[in-house]
C-alpha cells in the first residue's frame, strides 16, 4: 500500500504543467554521478554485532551518572528522578499522545495536563499556568512577547538582570530581532544585586525580567523592585528554579506578574541538555495574553467532569498574525514527567529534596571556602549553587578535576570576562558528603 | 437579525448612533462570532482616531475579531466596565456593550439598516 497521495494522472498532469516530460527530468541539474554515489561503508553487520558495536562507542562516553561526581548546574541540574516516572511516560496511551484537539478521544492526556497546570500554579502561586513550552529559555521569551502583546508596542524597554542566565538572554535575543525592543540591563553592577535595575525602569518600559535564584545562585527579596517597576506600569517577570520554590517565598507574594522557567529539576533528566520543559505561570488579568496552550475543566452534555482545550481563539490557528506568539504546541511528555514526578515525591519529599540541596550545598561552601586561595564570592543568601573565586582560571582548575574525575562546575568567564577564576558550583542531593569531600581534598592538593 | 433604524452601518459590522457618537458591534456580528469571552478596547479616552482604524479586538470561543471605528474623530468616552462583562456583546449589542463614543465625526461611507441588511444577506449566499 502506497501513502503518496496523487494518480499517476495527476502526477502526469503536473509534470506537464511544469514543462517536463518525466520525474527524472527535475534532477538534471545535478550531475547523474552525484546522485547515487558509491558510499565507502564497513561490511554489514548482524543484530548483535551492531549492538556490540553501539555498547563500545557508547560506553566511550564519561556521564554524570554513573562516571563522574558532578557539581555543574547553571541551569540544569542533576537531581533523582524515581523510576515511576519513567514508567508512566512508556505508557503508549500517553507516549503516543499528539494534540488534543478532540476532547472525546483525549480525555486522559487532556487530564494529565490540567494536573501539571495545577501543580504549577500551587508551586509557584499563580493564578494560571499554560500547558508547558519547551524549555525554560522558550518560556522566558515568550514572557517577553506577552509583554509587547499587552502594550500593543507603545512601550519597548526591556530590563534584563545581568543576573540572567546569559543563555535565556540570548534566546530573547533570536525571539526579539527585527522587534525594536530596546534591551538594558546587560552593563549592571553584578555586586548591587536588584537595587542596580531600579534606575532603569522608566515609564517606557514593558517588562522588568530577574532570576531566582539568579545566575550566581544568589536569593533576593524582588518585592521592593518589583514594587518599583509598578510604579511605572511595567510588569516583572521572575525567571525561577521550581526545587527553589519549594523552599523559598514565591515571587508570587512578592508581586511578580509571570514565573516561568526550567522544570528539568522536576522529574527530568539531564541528557544532552534537552528536550527539557518551560514552565510558564501568570496572573488571571494576563491570560488572553498568554501564548501557548491550556487545558481547562469542565462538564459534558452528562453533566461529567471533563477536559478540553480552553481560550484557543488567543492562540495562533485563530488569531492569526494578531497572537501573541506563534507557538502552539507544548512539551506534552515532559509535563506529565513533571507532574508525576511532584505527585510522586509530594510536598514534604519536595521539601526533603531541596533541604538537602541547601544543607549539601552550605556545607560544601563552608570547606571549599577554608582551602587557600579559594573563596566563596558574595556574600548574599545562597540555595544549592554558589561562585566559587579559584587561585588560577576557572578553565584550568575544570580540566585539573576532570583528570580526578570530577565535574567542577561552570566557568563563569565564558559568560563573565571579569569573573576569570570564577567557578559556579551547585550541589543537589546526589553529591553524597563523600562526594563533596573528594572535591575539597582533590582542590586542597591542586 | 435585529438592526435599529436610527444607526448607521460599515460594512466591517459595526454599528454608529450619529446622535451619540456610539460605536459597538451589530447583532449580526455577535451572531456570527457565538459566544463572545473577551474584550479588549484599544484606544483610550482622549485619543484621535482613523476611520478604519482597530479600536478593540473581541475573542468568542471559536473566532477573533478586530473591531475598527466607522468614522473619524476624538475618542469621548470608553465603556471600561465592557471587559468585565464581554457576553453584554451577545445580549445587548446595541445598548448596553457599546464600546467608545467618538466626537465630531462625520460618519461618510456608512450603510442605513436597510443597506446593511441587504449586504448582510449577500453574504449569506
Amino acid at each position: 500500500m502506497t501513502y503518496i497521495p496523487i494518480s499517476p494522472k495527476e502526477r502526469d498532469a503536473m509534470l506537464e504543467t511544469v514543462g517536463v516530460k518525466s520525474l527524472d527530468d527535475l534532477f538534471t541539474a545535478i550531475p547523474a554521478k552525484h546522485r547515487f554515489p558509491k558510499l565507502n561503508l564497513p561490511a554489514a553487520l548482524s543484530e548483535m554485532e551492531a549492538a556490540a558495536r553501539l555498547s563500545d562507542l557508547a560506553a566511550s562516553n564519561e556521564n554524570a551518572r554513573e562516571d563522574l561526581i558532578s557539581f555543574l548546574g547553571a541551569g540544569a541540574y542533576n537531581h533523582y528522578v524515581p523510576s515511576v516516572v519513567d514508567h508512566i511516560l512508556r505508557r503508549g496511551e500517553f507516549y503516543t499522545a499528539y494534540t488534543p484537539y478532540q476532547p472525546e478521544i483525549s480525555q486522559g492526556t487532556l487530564q494529565s495536563i490540567f494536573e501539571y497546570q495545577s501543580l504549577m500554579t500551587h508551586l509557584t502561586g499563580m493564578d494560571v499556568s499554560n500547558a508547558s513550552h519547551y524549555d525554560g529559555a522558550t518560556a522566558a521569551a515568550e514572557a517577553v512577547n506577552l509583554a509587547l502583546a499587552q502594550f500593543r508596542g507603545k512601550r519597548k524597554k526591556l530590563v534584563l538582570s545581568p543576573a540572567l542566565h546569559p543563555q535565556y538572554r540570548e534566546v530573547i535575543h533570536t525571539y526579539t530581532q527585527g522587534m525594536s525592543v530596546e534591551e538594558v540591563g546587560g552593563e549592571a553592577n553584578l555586586e548591587a544585586g536588584p537595587d542596580a535595575l531600579t534606575a532603569l525602569i522608566d515609564d517606557q518600559t514593558m517588562m522588568v525580567m530577574v532570576q531566582y535564584p539568579d545566575f550566581f545562585g544568589r536569593v533576593y527579596d524582588y518585592k521592593k523592585l518589583i514594587d518599583d517597576a509598578h510604579a511605572k506600569g511595567a510588569l516583572v517577570c521572575v525567571v525561577a528554579n521550581p526545587t527553589a520554590l519549594v523552599m523559598f517565598k514565591s515571587p508570587a507574594e512578592m508581586g511578580a506578574d509571570v514565573i516561568v522557567g526550567e522544570a528539568q529539576p522536576f522529574g527530568i533528566p539531564l541528557w544532552y541538555g534537552g528536550p527539557y520543559l518551560g514552565f510558564f505561570t501568570i496572573k488571571k488579568q494576563y491570560v488572553h495574553k498568554m501564548a501557548g496552550r491550556l487545558v481547562g475543566e469542565t462538564v459534558d452534555n452528562r453533566g461529567q467532569r471533563s477536559y478540553v482545550l480552553t481560550l484557543t481563539a488567543r492562540e495562533q490557528h485563530i488569531k492569526r498574525e494578531r497572537a501573541t506568539s506563534n507557538i502552539c504546541s507544548n512539551q506534552g511528555l515532559l509535563a506529565l514527567a513533571t507532574a508525576v514526578y511532584m505527585s510522586t515525591l509530594g510536598k514534604t519529599g519536595l521539601q526533603q529534596v531541596a533541604n538537602l540541596c541547601y544543607q549539601k550545598a552550605h556545607y560544601a561552601a563552608a570547606e571549599l571556602g577554608k582551602l587557600k586561595g579559594f573563596s566563596v564570592e558574595y556574600k548574599q543568601t545562597f540555595f544549592h549553587e554558589f561562585v566559587l573565586r579559584c587561585p588560577k582560571p576557572a578553565s584550568e582548575v575544570n580540566e585539573y578535576l576532570l583528570a580526578n574525575g570530577i565535574l567542577g562546575g561552570y566557568d563563569l568567564a565564558q559568560d563573565y570576562p571579569a569573573l576569570k577564576n570564577h567557578l559556579l558550583t551547585a550541589v543537589t542531593e546526589m553529591n553524597s558528603k563523600e562526594e563533596i569531600d573528594a572535591l575539597v581534598e582533590a582542590l586542597k592538593e591542586m | 437579525m435585529n438592526t435599529p433604524a436610527n444607526l448607521k452601518y460599515a460594512k466591517s459590522d459595526e454599528w454608529f448612533d450619529p446622535a451619540t457618537g456610539a460605536v459597538g458591534i451589530t447583532d449580526y456580528a455577535q451572531n456570527q462570532l457565538s459566544d463572545i469571552v473577551f474584550v479588549e478596547l484599544l484606544v483610550a479616552e482622549g485619543e484621535d482616531v482613523s476611520a478604519g482604524q482597530a479600536i478593540a479586538s473581541v475573542e468568542s470561543v471559536k473566532a477573533s475579531s478586530e473591531i475598527y471605528a466607522p468614522a473619524a474623530g476624538k475618542v469621548s468616552a470608553v465603556n471600561a466596565a465592557l471587559a468585565d462583562k464581554p457576553e453584554t456583546l451577545n445580549s445587548d449589542p446595541y445598548g448596553e456593550a457599546w464600546m467608545i463614543k467618538i466626537e465630531g465625526s462625520a460618519a461618510a461611507n456608512l450603510m442605513d439598516a436597510a443597506a446593511y441588511e441587504k449586504d448582510c444577506a449577500a453574504r449569506e449566499h
